[in-house]
């Protein structure tokens, strides 16, 4: 069965995932929207850049954002500068890799809802008296409802899933950094089968039902509604 | 005397200018007509404000939306105006009633329409509020898209080809909404489109645009009856009469009406005596007769003189006539035109084998 440090990873994880999803939703929305509807040359950039930790190795993103938070990093002079010390091997630094990590998770399903809503529906909102914002929160995200709902489940079973960018950044200290993902690493590391069993089984688990549940709630709603 | 609408705009795109200058009148419906790339479309969205012209000056009942000089432009959401677009865009997360309210909520109590619930009876569509638009037949999200844009009470009402995307038999059930808005709206409509039957049913005011430019203004019959314009050179070539009903012959089931002077016999309408109408007289439903004729079974025969001439390349003539005050066109054979020796400034006899009533 689960013991005392392996439930202390469950909710470590658990707090990470959820502070990151949070922040993803944050800053992925705006980003995505703007990926969405923007006709800039730097398009291509960000979306490259955005896209980036699908196809790089977690321990590459790991090392340089090791080596950027670090003490002589750029990121962190920075943040010793404000007192907030450096950011690698605390909990905090964890959740900023993983916002990094997961990002293109959220902002991709945001920003192909954004798409697939159009022009035409900000227009007729126009014609109506609606400001550009209050036209972003009375029509655009009810009707990116289901892109919110994909992104929010995607970003948060990545960021649970996360393994490369966690050691490198995070390392394993128990109750600070050591997640879900690093601790069937070290049952593993001990020989202690059983105990992987139990996490390893219960990821796998999390994560099928996650997805079942997305894509049935997606069924009944689909992506994008036509305008007619 | 100015009109209460200016509008002038200067756009460049790619492979397209738009460049026009236009003094429209404060009242009826004013339709921008032309074939598809002619900017109809990009004139109305450069007065809604969709579109920002880089050079533009617009104004609307005194009220400036648009000044490029000053760099002023008010954006879409602060202009009184109602917009009705080709597909209904109603909101499909909401219901019709939401819809309705949704500009509702959003504008000072005072400037709403005091008479939605007429508008809604206007446009027939009371039943259908609980409705979710995905629920409506295309006609219906159209009427519903009419009474969302003018529950705001707009100072103009803009209408981009609102039928285009209905099938004849929707268009049909439509248009009888239109000519109802005609008669009880007191505020300018402009509305888009490349049909020439609806130019017929309901413009007063005609505004033709061709590659970004317009090419005529004036009312309606003027403009229909003039030679050099496209509209006349077509087979479906007419002109629109506006007048009165002045008696009915119940017995032969005519209707007998009034144009300026000239009197027309028609089929039966069931109207009181005193209702406007507008019929519209097909050029290749006129015929011409140096002399009255003596025995005819066509009722319709009046005097007129030839005021226009123009002979096509498929051997027919087109002939502009001076009725009254009212102009007539005939589409003869240059043949007949020849045979007959036809010349301006002769007086002639027309006979009108059909009309079309429009409302």
């Amino acid at each position: 069965m689960l013991n005392e440090a392996d439930i202390a990873t469950l909710w470590l994880t658990f707090k990470v995932a959820s502070i990151a999803t949070v922040l993803m939703l944050l800053l992925g929305t705006p980003l995505a929207w703007w990926l969405a509807r923007t006709q800039s040359r730097m398009k291509g950039i960000a979306n490259a850049l955005v896209a980036l930790p699908l196809v790089l190795p977690p321990s590459v993103l790991g090392f340089y954002l090791l080596v950027l938070m670090g003490p002589k990093g750029l990121v962190g002079r920075l943040t010793t500068e404000l007192g907030l010390g450096t950011l690698p091997f605390t909990f905090a630094g964890l959740v900023v890799a993983s916002v990094l990590y997961s990002l293109p998770f959220v902002v991709q399903p945001l920003q192909t809802a954004f798409a697939a809503i159009g022009e035409r529906p900000l227009e007729a909102a126009a014609t109506l008296r609606a400001s550009p914002l209050d036209t972003f929160f009375s029509v655009v995200m009810p009707l990116a409802r289901p892109g919110f709902l994909t992104a929010t489940i995607l970003g948060f079973a990545h960021t649970v899933g996360e393994f490369g960018v966690v050691l490198m950044v995070g390392g394993n200290i128990p109750d600070k950094t050591r997640v879900v993902s690093v601790q069937i690493y070290n049952h593993v590391e001990a020989l202690e089968y059983e105990q992987a069993h139990w996490l390893a089984g219960g990821l796998l688990v999390f994560s099928f039902t996650v997805l079942l549940l997305m894509y049935s709630v997606l069924k009944t709603q689909p992506v994008a509604h036509p305008i007619k | 005397m100015t009109q209460p609408i200016t509008a002038r705009f200067q756009l460049q795109f790619a492979n397209f200018q738009l460049a026009v200058d236009l003094s429209l009148p404060g009242a009826g419906i004013t339709v921008l007509f032309g074939h598809s790339g002619s900017g109809k479309t990009t004139l109305l969205r450069c007065i809604a404000g969709l579109q920002r012209a880089p050079q533009g000056f617009l104004q609307i009942n005194g009220n400036t939306w648009q000044d490029s000089e000053s760099d002023f432009f008010l954006p879409t959401h602060k202009r009184s105006l109602g917009y009705v677009f080709q597909e209904a865009s109603l909101f499909p997360h909401l219901t019709v009633a939401e819809n309705l309210q949704f500009g509702l909520k959003r504008i000072a109590k005072s400037s709403a329409n005091v008479n939605l619930q007429q508008t809604l009876e206007l446009l027939g569509i009371e039943h259908l509020l609980s409705r979710m638009p995905e629920r409506l037949s295309g006609g219906e999200r159209q009427r519903v898209a009419i009474a969302r844009a003018l529950a705001l009470n707009p100072e103009i009402l803009l209408m981009d080809e609102p039928l285009a995307s209905l099938d004849a038999k929707r268009k049909q059930e439509l248009l009888p909404y239109f000519m109802r808005l005609h008669q009880e709206l007191h505020i300018p409509i402009l509305y888009v489109t490349h049909s020439q039957q609806e130019v017929a049913q309901l413009a007063d005011y005609l505004v033709i645009l061709a590659e970004g430019k317009v090419v005529a203004t004036g009312s309606l019959p003027e403009t229909l009856s003039r030679l050099d314009l496209p509209l006349s050179q077509d087979q479906q070539a007419a002109t629109v009469w506006e007048g009165k009903i002045i008696g009915h012959e119940l017995d032969y089931h005519l209707t007998r009406a009034a144009f300026e002077g000239e009197m027309l016999s028609l089929p039966a309408i069931d109207a009181e005596i005193g209702s406007p109408l507008r019929v519209q007289i097909f050029a290749r439903d006129v015929s011409i007769a140096l002399e009255a004729p003596k025995a005819s079974s066509i009722l319709n025969v009046l005097a007129a003189t030839i005021s226009g001439l123009v002979d096509d390349q498929a051997g027919q003539s087109l002939v502009q006539l001076k009725v009254s005050k009212q102009f007539l066109l005939a589409l003869i054979t240059r043949k007949s035109r020849l045979l007959l020796g036809l010349q301006i400034g002769m007086a002639v006899y027309v006979q009108i084998k059909g009309t079309s009533i429009l409302n």
